[in-house]
């Protein structure tokens, strides 16, 4: 019930979209695709739907090869990040489409609508038209018709990024509970590590057309295996420097260094880059071991419950956020902490290093 | 207690488009008011003759006729020109070089002007030295447009036809351009075959251009006067006469000023009607 992609290439024109990637999707919950724009996710999806052939590679799925196959004949769903409804068909008989080329008993249909419609609330709308609903409405209506066949594999581009905060919030967390026992795959693309982070399953991490690590999400959120994957899955941006080892203590610039934690001991002396996401500096110390440091506002925002802050030190830009409003004012010169535990330490080919 | 003044400086703003409607609008539609109750023999003296022209015009089998030769021409361009529009814009290149190649071919008889549009026309149709006329006898058909009505009409319409269905492929091509790629790809992953897939996605997705195709084709056709005029004249006889050449001809040819001006104005409301009845039907759906 696999879904493996072997030196999968897609070129259009000159320009390369996805280069050789290999990978096997697990089976079961969300496998993400975590990307910025760009990176490849749509690509990747199009060929896993078979909507597009790859240039190079083989597709496999449940043990046959599907390079070739076209879309109809896969049994796949997808829901696209627009709201993609056939405009002059009841929300009924849109549900009911993907049924109705498989020659199904008309209380069948009836039945598997019902059931859908139910479990996406949409029970009261079967019978509008798609332009007279909401944005979510209209994109449950595309879950639905996703739900209603029994596809063996699921594509969702980015099916939330067109829906208001709340509506997303919500959707989000039906997700999960909607897939759960259906007995097919789910893919997943979106550009929010938090929305990777809270969908669980597995995360491929993507950048410019290329797979930097696939794993459970837990684990590629904390152990990344280079930089790229650690930018990739972090937002706000994850800070990172260079710094040296040397004679046992850190050194970050001439007034910044500390000593080398346990785990940073067994680092052989030399020149590394750091990454430290911006959670882990704050503007009070931490519970475990840190280095202050200090420097000048550039920009502050709150989101919720967070402060987020700007800050130059050594001509470079430094991002920290914590819980609780803090009044930051800009221009001022304020302290924060490294969580020195938690940096993440990357050789000067930016792969990761054990600490 | 304060008193709220008037502030009358506002009417100076609006003194602009009332002289603009004014002289653009009402003006010229009142003095043909003036004329469609009234009867002139020159002098600038009138008589007062109520609604007698109205009276005439809507008896006259004169009218009857144009009117009757009017809707079918309008009809059959519609019906040619709109599914064959459509048809053209399906079948154009979606992206690429040859997308510019085919919007210039396409504009081009759209900017042409009406008048050398039926001058090139009579003489393409001419059946001793044109082109097409010389084409279609050699091929054993008796064809002259200048003495045979049913000529005439095909090459009327024909020219028509050629003269403006790129508006239609214009428009709907711009409707089709517009949709995303993900509602192919969704009816793809249903198994849409090409015609499932034009009716519910590329006919519904158009009907807004396509509303506005059918309505300026409509009026435009409704009210054509250069092209049949430089190219039958309305003849033979009177079989290519269409209203606006009739009404030239009673006002200019007769000078007839009253009635002329009575149905100039019926058939101004004959205009306004359908297309208010037009945008109606086909809006009606939109915003159930």
């Amino acid at each position: 019930m696999s879904l493996v992609l072997k030196n999968v290439v897609k070129r259009v024109g000159s320009e390369t979209h996805i280069y050789d990637t290999s990978v096997e999707l697990h089976d079961e919950g969300f496998n993400i695709l975590l990307g910025t724009t760009l990176s490849g996710k749509t690509s990747l999806i199009q060929l896993m739907a078979g909507l597009e052939r790859p240039t190079s590679g083989e597709i496999w799925f449940k043990g046959k090869n599907v390079t070739g196959v076209p879309v109809q004949k896969r049994n796949v769903s997808m829901v696209h990040q627009q709201f993609i409804n056939y405009p002059n068909f009841s929300v009924f008989d849109n549900i009911a489409s993907p049924l109705r080329v498989v020659n199904l008993s008309r209380s069948a249909i009836d039945e598997r609508v019902g059931r859908v419609a139910e479990m996406l609330k949409l029970t009261p709308m079967l019978g509008r038209n798609p332009n007279e609903l909401s944005g979510g409405q209209q994109q449950r209506t595309a879950l639905a018709r996703a739900l209603v066949k029994d596809s063996d594999l699921v594509l969702l581009d980015e099916p939330l990024a067109n829906l208001d905060y709340k509506l997303r919030e919500e959707l989000r967390d039906d997700l999960p509970k909607l897939f759960a026992d259906r007995g097919c795959m789910v893919v997943y693309a979106t550009s929010e590590p938090a929305e990777a982070l809270s969908l669980g399953g597995h995360t491929a991490a993507l950048h410019n057309g290329q797979l930097t690590q696939y794993g459970e999400t837990p684990s590629v959120y904390r152990q990344p295996t280079s930089l790229r994957s650690a930018k990739v899955f972090s937002d706000p941006p994850i800070n990172s420097a260079p710094v040296t080892k040397k004679d046992g203590r850190i050194h970050l610039n001439d007034q910044v260094s500390w000593d080398a934690t346990p785990a940073q001991m067994h680092i052989a002396d030399g020149q590394y880059n750091i990454a430290v996401r911006a959670h882990h500096i704050t503007p009070t110390p931490p519970s475990g071991a840190s280095v202050k440091v200090s420097g000048r506002i550039l920009v502050t925002e709150l989101s919720g419950s967070e402060s987020v802050a700007h800050f130059v030190m050594d001509d470079q830009t430094w991002i920290s956020q914590s819980h609780g409003v803090h009044a930051n004012k800009v221009g001022a010169v304020a302290q924060y902490y490294i969580d020195i535990d938690r940096c993440l330490f990357f050789d000067l080919d930016n792969k990761r290093i054990a600490a | 207690m304060a008193v709220k003044s008037n502030n009358q400086k506002a009417w100076l703003f609006v003194l602009p488009v009332v002289l603009l409607v004014a002289f653009n609008a009402l003006i010229p539609l009142m003095t043909v008011v003036n004329y469609s109750v009234q009867e002139t023999f020159g002098n600038n003296v009138f008589f007062w003759e109520g609604v007698k022209w109205f009276e005439d015009v809507l008896h006259s089998e004169r009218f009857h006729a144009s009117l009757l030769r009017q809707l079918s021409f309008t009809g059959i361009i519609l019906l040619i020109e709109v599914p064959l529009g459509v048809a053209i814009a399906l079948t154009m290149p979606k992206k690429g070089f040859w997308v510019s190649v085919c919007l210039v071919l396409m504009a081009l008889p759209l900017l042409i002007p009406w008048n050398v549009v039926g001058a090139m026309w009579n003489i393409f149709a001419l059946p001793e030295i044109g082109l097409l006329g010389r084409m279609i006898n050699g091929l054993g058909i008796d064809y002259n447009f200048t003495q045979n009505p049913t000529a005439a009409w095909f090459t009327t319409i024909l020219m028509d036809v050629w003269h403006w269905t790129s508006l239609v492929v214009l428009l709907a091509y711009a409707g089709l351009r517009s949709i995303p790629d993900a509602y192919f790809q969704a009816a793809k992953i249903d198994g849409a075959g090409t015609w499932a897939v034009f009716r519910y996605i590329q006919l519904p997705k158009m009907k807004r251009v396509l509303t506005i195709a059918i309505l300026l084709r409509f009026m435009d056709s409704f009210m054509i006067y250069t092209e049949p005029f430089v190219l039958t004249g309305g003849g033979p006889g009177n079989t290519t006469t269409f209203l606006s050449i009739d009404l030239v001809k009673i006002a200019l040819g007769q000078f007839d000023l009253g009635p002329a001006a009575a149905m100039s104005l019926i058939y101004f409301l004959i205009v306004l009607l359908m297309c208010w009845v037009f945008y109606t039907l086909m809006m009606k759906n939109e915003d159930q």
